[in-house]
């Protein structure tokens, strides 16, 4: 265990700070409500066409159903990932990982450190993976994934993805039992900041939400995302595909879904995330790849100097 | 001179279900490789981790046998045309052996010439050959690929370094941009890279570094532990195989260690606490000396003692979280009746095309209703099928079934008996689901086979009903697990069963009931009947029936499992007595005379045509076997009348001119004939 338990601000600073050092842009998180930070356009659009990308940021989740009413010591409607994307995945980005733990105070010598299975999947955005999800002493703290998939296209050249869970991660160094003990930053605990969201969310979700309101918008934000595909506008759309997404999840934690329309809504997601992942590729090339033209002229500004 | 070959393929941390099974492919694919080539060696060792796959292949020969041999091609007249030039028999012979035209020379055998070359190649070296392990590489298959960098390539997970060595060589083999070299890597946090100077330092050098390359070593390695520890605490754990090949392909070295959580969560059902313990964390649950579940676990870690409390106490905080998330959905499940969950099966889904499991489970009351009465079960039986029936799929919308999809029945039966179910109800709500695999256990209770069968046979109903057939490539919903299921459990109970007879009726009951689409009769039914037909097959293959006893048994009119079993019972236990032969011949006889005759005519025999004793002596003989129902025994009814039904045909013409003897004799050939016909059809059997 770290001797000087660290909060979670210090603790995404040091990510931040860290991974900066390998490279990566510090994005800020994005403003649509999303169920992970995979689904930011920073790593959902990022992953695909040809261009080089490498960010980290930290995204706050929301999993209605996961909701608890701030009863639960672990689980939660809203809870906060940090992401890394590199494109193309280093060779040695195990090796980061495992670096950036060190940075946390976690030695793995002292711990038990493991990289098991999880192929991660999200069949709703068209996504599949290849990876691990890393157990800190037999707990999942991160998720660790190669795309293979994103909206139904290939990723290439590969990008990884590591996911470290911040309430998971940071429990574990400051050592408590509940989220709600755990120290935010200068004294101010989880609880202080989050208890009554999670109670007021979860009562929404599961009580207080309008489901025939929440079908209604999910049809009109399919036809919005429809619409501003058709006008090449990829970022408003996708905008309005993450909140289909996250429509569909309060409607889904009301129990609103029936087993065989819930395949239905999924696959009007999916169709959508899979539009988007084209027309994005399509708009950056129309623009040259910038990211790609920067790539080459920073590496023929390295070979020439 | 022979040398040991190393061949080794380090990877980011493979999953641990393929490690054996991969290494296990990359001997083959060398072994075979190797023969191919014509190297000859003694054996192939394996060595695997989660971070490695290698061989040693014992003894491999430094090259190929040099071949000097005279190759005889074809005669000179055939080689060279009038004018002297090689013919296209000529070059192919030579180009057949690797040589040209330029080769050839002719010499005399009896008297004619003949073309001849004289093969003299040196044999490639080992170096050159083991080059294309590269290719084994890229053959090499698993259940899920992926690619990395820019790459096309895919293996398992990424692939960091290559190891090939032939004794002391260096063998560079490439892939990507990695070429093999003699550098290894150790434990990924406990050891460091090692330089091998041979092929046969590997183990050593490695187990220095803190990996276990041996897997049965490191397996031994845990069970070891895993007993001082069971031992000094007075515990005991159960064996299972899976779970500790599991925990061997996640380590590269091993150390085991107990961890513990509170008593309280002990009320939480022992089979909660096992899923959240084995398939979640991958521990191995503990029990007392009286076999009763306890709050420790026992679990390994890859590494050494080193720092082992904070591995231990980080192990016990996840585990706790889980089990208060198991009292959540517990305490929250217990909160309403039964009722709550069973009206929710309206809106779950069965199947799209099919309709919700609320109509299923009505229309699987009716047909155990159906089923009950035609087995005259008992009144209590078919009161507590109804109850069963009525609640069965409820937890599939229990919060613990949504969180552990595989304590489905299990969690049924445990809240039914909360809410005061009577016993037999609970534990058919577990039974119905069994035999969960081909050959797993049956339901032991009267009540679960029934709902099982009746769940089943709704199942394999409804999805003929739809259009959704098995082909032979492919059975997503397992249709043919769950009629081979149908077949045990009807062979099991003795329960009687005509497919043939019962489909169509069965089918008539629910029709309407439900808006599922069902099969048409003379159709679908008859689909169906056959596809249980082909488990009835394959439990005969399963429990080794003579391949023709079960295709004559199959081959007769008779649908019913129970009944079918039992004649090949009788079949196979006879099948080698003296009398065997005999019999079948006499009755197969008659079946051919019969077809000959095409008789389609009554089987009712006028005893006042008779004129020879021998007619009214196999008149009586039938009428004493038409009243016996044990198979066993009309078997032996057959011994007895073989006698007279030769003695039949010895004084008898069948086909006499008078039109009225002849079909009576016909008659009371068909009326043995459909005697004989319960004991299959006898013309499949294979008489020596």
């Amino acid at each position: 265990m770290a001797d000087k338990k660290l909060n979670i601000q210090n603790m995404i600073f040091k990510l931040e700070q860290f991974w900066s050092s390998k490279g990566c842009m510090i994005m800020p998180s994005y403003d649509v409500e999303k169920g992970a930070g995979t689904m930011s356009p920073y790593t959902f659009l990022r992953a695909v066409g040809p261009e080089p990308w490498a960010a980290c940021y930290v995204e706050p989740s929301r999993r209605p159903a996961d909701g608890r009413y701030g009863e639960n010591p672990n689980r939660l409607f809203q809870h906060h990932q940090f992401q890394v994307v590199i494109k193309p995945a280093p060779k040695d980005i195990q090796q980061y990982y495992l670096d950036s733990l060190k940075v946390l105070g976690i030695d793995p010598l002292e711990h038990d450190i493991r990289f098991v299975e999880d192929n991660w999947a999200n069949p709703s955005m068209g996504c599949a993976g290849v990876g691990w999800e890393v157990w800190l002493d037999g707990m999942e703290v991160s998720q660790f994934t190669y795309f293979q998939v994103v909206g139904e296209l290939d990723v290439k050249p590969t990008m990884s993805e590591i996911t470290y869970g911040v309430e998971r991660l940071a429990s574990y160094i400051q050592d408590v039992n509940s989220v709600f003990d755990l120290e935010w930053g200068n004294g101010v605990l989880y609880r202080d900041i989050f208890k009554q969201p999670e109670y007021e969310h979860s009562k929404y979700a599961f009580e207080e939400s309008n489901q025939e309101q929440l079908l209604k918008f999910f049809d009109i934000y399919e036809d919005t995302a429809k619409r501003l595909l058709s006008q090449n506008l990829v970022h408003p759309a996708y905008d309005y595909i993450l909140k289909c997404s996250h429509t569909f999840n309060l409607l889904d934690a009301r129990g609103a879904v029936s087993v065989t329309e819930r395949a239905g809504y999924l696959s009007r997601i999916r169709n959508l995330a899979h539009e988007v992942a084209v027309k994005f590729v399509e708009e950056r090339e129309k623009r040259g790849f910038p990211l790609l033209k920067n790539a080459e002229d920073k590496k023929a500004g390295v070979e020439n100097g | 001179m022979a040398k040991d070959y190393l061949f080794e393929i380090g990877t980011e941390e493979m999953p641990a279900h393929v490690v054996t099974r991969s290494v296990n492919q990359l001997a083959d694919r060398t072994r075979k490789f190797l023969k191919e080539n014509g190297l000859s060696f003694k054996d192939i060792k394996t060595y695997s981790t989660p971070r490695r796959l290698t061989i040693l292949v014992e003894d491999l020969a430094e090259k190929q046998d040099d071949i000097d041999e005279v190759k005889k091609g074809p005669a000179k007249k055939i080689a060279q045309d009038a004018d002297g030039n090689w013919t296209k028999a000529a070059q192919g012979f030579a180009r057949g052996q690797g040589m040209t035209t330029d080769d050839i020379y002719f010499e005399e055998l009896k008297g004619t010439e003949y073309a001849y070359v004289h093969v003299q190649k040196e044999g490639k070296k080992a170096n050159d050959i083991l080059l294309g392990m590269s290719e084994i590489i890229k053959a090499m298959t698993f259940p899920t690929k992926m690619r990395w960098d820019s790459n096309d390539f895919e293996f398992v997970r990424p692939i960091h370094w290559l190891v090939s060595l032939f004794g002391n060589d260096v063998i560079p083999v490439k892939i990507l941009d990695i070429t093999a070299g003699r550098k290894t890597q150790g434990h990924r946090f406990l050891g460091d890279s090692v330089v091998l100077a041979s092929a046969d330092d590997y183990v050593d050098a490695l187990k220095d570094q803190f990996v276990i390359v041996d897997a049965k070593e490191r397996k031994d390695m845990i069970v070891n532990q895993m007993k001082e520890l069971v031992d000094k605490n007075n515990w005991q754990i159960k064996e299972d195989k899976n779970l500790l090949e599991e925990v061997t392909n996640l380590v590269e070295y091993s150390t085991v260690f107990a961890g513990s959580f509170d008593e309280k969560y002990l009320q939480i059902p022992d089979e909660v606490l096992i899923t959240s313990m084995k398939d979640n964390q991958r521990y191995f649950e503990v029990y007392d000396q009286d076999g009763k579940l306890i709050n420790h676990f026992i679990a390994v870690r890859n590494g050494n003692k080193n720092f082992l409390d904070n591995v231990i106490s980080g192990n016990e905080k996840v585990l706790v979280a889980r089990l208060d998330d198991a009292q959540f959905f517990y305490d929250e499940d217990r909160k309403y009746p039964l009722s709550h969950f069973v009206d929710k099966m309206k809106n779950v889904s069965f199947h799209d095309k099919i309709g919700s499991m609320a109509e299923k489970m009505k229309r699987v009351q009716i047909i155990g209703d159906y089923l009950a009465k035609r087995w005259n079960l008992p009144e209590n039986v078919v009161a507590d099928f109804d109850r069963a029936s009525e609640l069965y799929k409820f937890d599939l919308v229990t919060q613990m079934v949504g969180e552990f999809a595989e304590l489905q029945g299990g969690m049924g039966m445990h809240y039914a008996r909360l809410a005061g179910e009577n016993e037999e109800v609970a534990v058919a709500i577990k039974e119905h689901y069994m035999p969960v695999t081909a050959e797993g256990a049956l339901p032991e209770t009267t009540v679960g086979s029934l709902l099982s069968v009746a769940d089943k046979l709704d199942t394999i109903i409804t999805f003929f009903g739809a259009g959704m057939i098995p082909s032979s490539s492919n059975d997503p919903y397992a249709l043919r697990r769950y009629a081979y299921g149908i077949v045990r459990i009807l062979l099991n109970e003795k329960w009687s069963l005509p497919f043939n007879a019962v489909l169509p009726e069965i089918v008539s009951l629910i029709d309407g009931k439900t808006p599922a689409k069902l099969p048409k009769q003379g159709e679908e039914d008859e689909q169906i009947a056959l596809f249980i037909r082909d488990r009835i097959k394959q439990y005969l293959q399963k429990n080794n029936f003579k391949y023709d006893i079960i295709d004559a048994v199959l081959a007769s009119s008779q649908q019913d499992p129970s009944q079918i079993l039992a004649v090949a019972n009788v079949l196979q236990e006879h099948h080698d007595d003296a009398e065997f032969k005999p019999v079948v011949e006499s009755l197969t006889r008659i079946d051919n005379i019969l077809k000959k005759a095409k008789f389609k005519g009554q089987v009712e025999v006028d005893e006042s045509l008779f004129d020879d004793n021998s007619e009214n002596e196999l008149y009586a003989g039938v009428q004493n076997l038409q009243a016996v129902e044990d198979l066993a025994d009309l078997y032996q009814g057959f011994v007895q009348l073989q006698p007279v039904i030769d003695q039949y045909f010895d004084t008898n013409m069948i086909m006499a001119k008078d039109e009225k003897v002849k079909n009576n004799r016909l008659a009371q050939l068909s009326s043995v004939s459909q005697l004989a016909d319960r004991l299959g059809d006898l013309s499949q059997l294979v008489i020596k």
